[in-house]
């Protein structure tokens, strides 16, 4: 197999490390495959790695401090990368998933896998360091814009609607600003726990952590603050316009708007 | 002080209301400006009068159709310590949080949502009435959790830590083997609990069982089980130990026991399951 074993605590990609070229679909977690049995290799001790933020840890202050980015992604997020890890030393039915298929294939339509809440975890927190940048906040332009026009009526209407929905959030979890595959629009969803909208199917466009440990070094319990802040000063609207632009590969919003001759 | 407190509505069944105060619907109310009221501390008369009752004279004669109901709200109970008393274990800063600012939320939201309830049962929305239920056992259970965790919680000059003795001590033997058994699987579940929620040390009073069980954001007991009664509840939300313990929810539950009062597990215990 020939499997490359390195520690992974810093790689600068999240991406599958192991040196496999098996990819196990779906259909295939009926078979129980012990590779550690048929062949004799060094162990892989690592499939996952902890991706940093696109930004230095404190670049993001007032509106979030640099004690919390150590604790959030330092402490937490590489808690889950290694238990995720650790978790898959153990199981090699789940070898071989993309990050995406991962977490589908351990979301078990509703019934999930203990390997769920750390992969949709490190998935999710990977989302949301890369939705917020230093310089984020006002508002988003030209085509984002005019589909958050369409799909909520004004941009103001969409920020309500996203604060609502935050902070009628109950226990932890997680906004999001989805756009939803079947009906083909925006919408703002709230999702428990590690919950991930890419197990509907949906592409996810910029998300909220709303568990308290994201804000309570910096707010206490003033979420209303937290969130105003996030929508005022860190979402990145830019990485925003980069997803929907990539979702409408999947999606078909409407005919452009080509000039008749 | 007495005089701030005759302010309050104190039913006391011995006093003569036929003279002074009308009849408000079923409630004989009296106002209470004497010697009883000074003989007994601010904060203890607080936690009596934990339910006030709003004034059923402000509200004008409605139809008799209504009647005249009144609103019981909730305040919050003070502790029977100050913040700092749990430390080095719980932090006088969450504890002040925790209390003033999370607990007074919770009960805030739960009067909203009952005056809420009211006006929906009164106008007979059905789908408002339904639509109240998340945010009734949400802030509902929070002021409810609460308010046994203060009651768990005592420091450790007030017996915080000391192991449970009595019939509560021996039925921990029976059913889990030892203290130290029951205190490792309480900690371990409430470790494993994922997000938000609670871990309880519970009797079914019918089958005078202990059982430990978690539940999830807000859920009291008895949404595991009508027959659960709390005896102790640890919260493992992470506002109950972000600020002191960080991430690390274990420290904090294997800490948590050197506070934890049997005192009221005890006589809650003895009251359910009785020794014959």
């Amino acid at each position: 197999m020939g499997s490359t074993c390195f520690h992974t605590s810093a790689a600068p990609s999240s991406c599958l490390l192991s040196s496999t070229k098996r990819s196990y679909g779906l259909h295939d977690l009926k078979l129980k495959v012990p590779i550690s049995r048929t062949r004799k290799v060094s162990k892989v001790l690592a499939f996952y790695g902890l991706r940093s933020p696109p930004y230095k840890l404190d670049a993001l202050e007032p509106h979030m401090s640099n004690r919390t980015l150590e604790m959030h992604w330092g402490e937490l997020h590489r808690g889950y990368v290694e238990g995720l890890n650790k978790q898959l030393e153990r199981n090699d039915i789940l070898y071989g998933y993309t990050m995406d298929e991962l977490i589908k294939a351990t979301y078990n339509n509703g019934n999930p896998f203990p390997e769920f809440n750390n992969a949709a975890q490190v998935w999710n927190h990977n989302f949301f360091w890369d939705s917020m940048h230093p310089r984020g906040g006002n508002m988003p332009t030209l085509g984002l814009l005019d589909q958050i026009e369409k799909d909520f009526g004004s941009f103001t209407n969409f920020k309500e609607k996203f604060v609502d929905a935050a902070l009628s959030l109950f226990g932890s979890g997680w906004v999001w600003l989805v756009l939803r595959k079947r009906e083909k629009r925006l919408e703002v969803v709230k999702t428990c726990n590690a919950i991930n909208p890419i197990v509907w199917d949906d592409i996810p466009i910029i998300n909220l952590d709303m568990w308290e440990h994201a804000y309570y070094f910096d707010y206490k319990n003033d979420r209303a603050a937290y969130v105003k802040n996030f929508l005022d000063h860190l979402v990145s609207w830019d990485v925003a316009t980069a997803r929907i632009i990539r979702a409408e590969a999947f999606v078909n919003l409407g005919e452009p708007k080509i000039p008749i001759a | 002080m007495p005089r701030q407190l005759s302010n309050h509505f104190l039913p006391l069944p011995n006093k003569n209301i036929n003279s002074s105060s009308p009849s408000i619907g079923r409630c004989n109310l009296v106002f209470s400006t004497d010697l009883e009221c000074s003989s007994l501390s601010s904060m203890a008369l607080r936690t009596l009068l934990s339910r006030r009752t709003l004034a059923a004279a402000v509200r004008p004669q409605l139809g008799s159709t209504l009647g005249l109901r009144s609103l019981v709200t909730f305040s919050l109970p003070d502790l029977a310590y100050d913040y700092g008393a749990l430390e080095p274990v719980i932090s006088g800063e969450i504890m002040e949080l925790h209390h003033q600012k999370h607990h007074q939320a919770y009960i805030t939201n739960y009067n909203k949502a009952l005056e809420q309830l009211e006006l929906a049962m009164s106008k007979g929305d059905a789908s408002s009435i339904v639509k109240l239920q998340g945010a009734l056992k949400f802030n509902g259970g929070g002021h409810v959790n609460h308010s046994i965790f203060w009651k768990n919680l005592a420091p450790v000059r007030e017996g915080g830590g000391e192991p449970p003795k009595g019939s509560l001590g021996w039925a921990i033997d029976t059913d889990f083997g030892s203290l130290e058994t029951l205190i490792s699987r309480m900690s371990t579940e409430g470790a494993a609990l994922q997000g938000s929620g609670w871990v309880w040390l519970g009797v079914d009073k019918d089958l005078k069982k202990l059982v430990v069980e978690t539940t999830v954001n807000q859920d009291p007991l008895v949404t595991k089980g009508a027959n659960l009664v709390p005896l102790i509840g640890i919260d493992v939300w992470e506002h109950a130990y972000y600020l002191q313990y960080k991430n690390v929810r274990p420290d904090y539950l294997k800490n948590i026991w050197k506070v934890i009062s049997w005192k009221y597990a005890s006589d809650l215990y003895e009251k359910e399951c009785p020794v014959h």
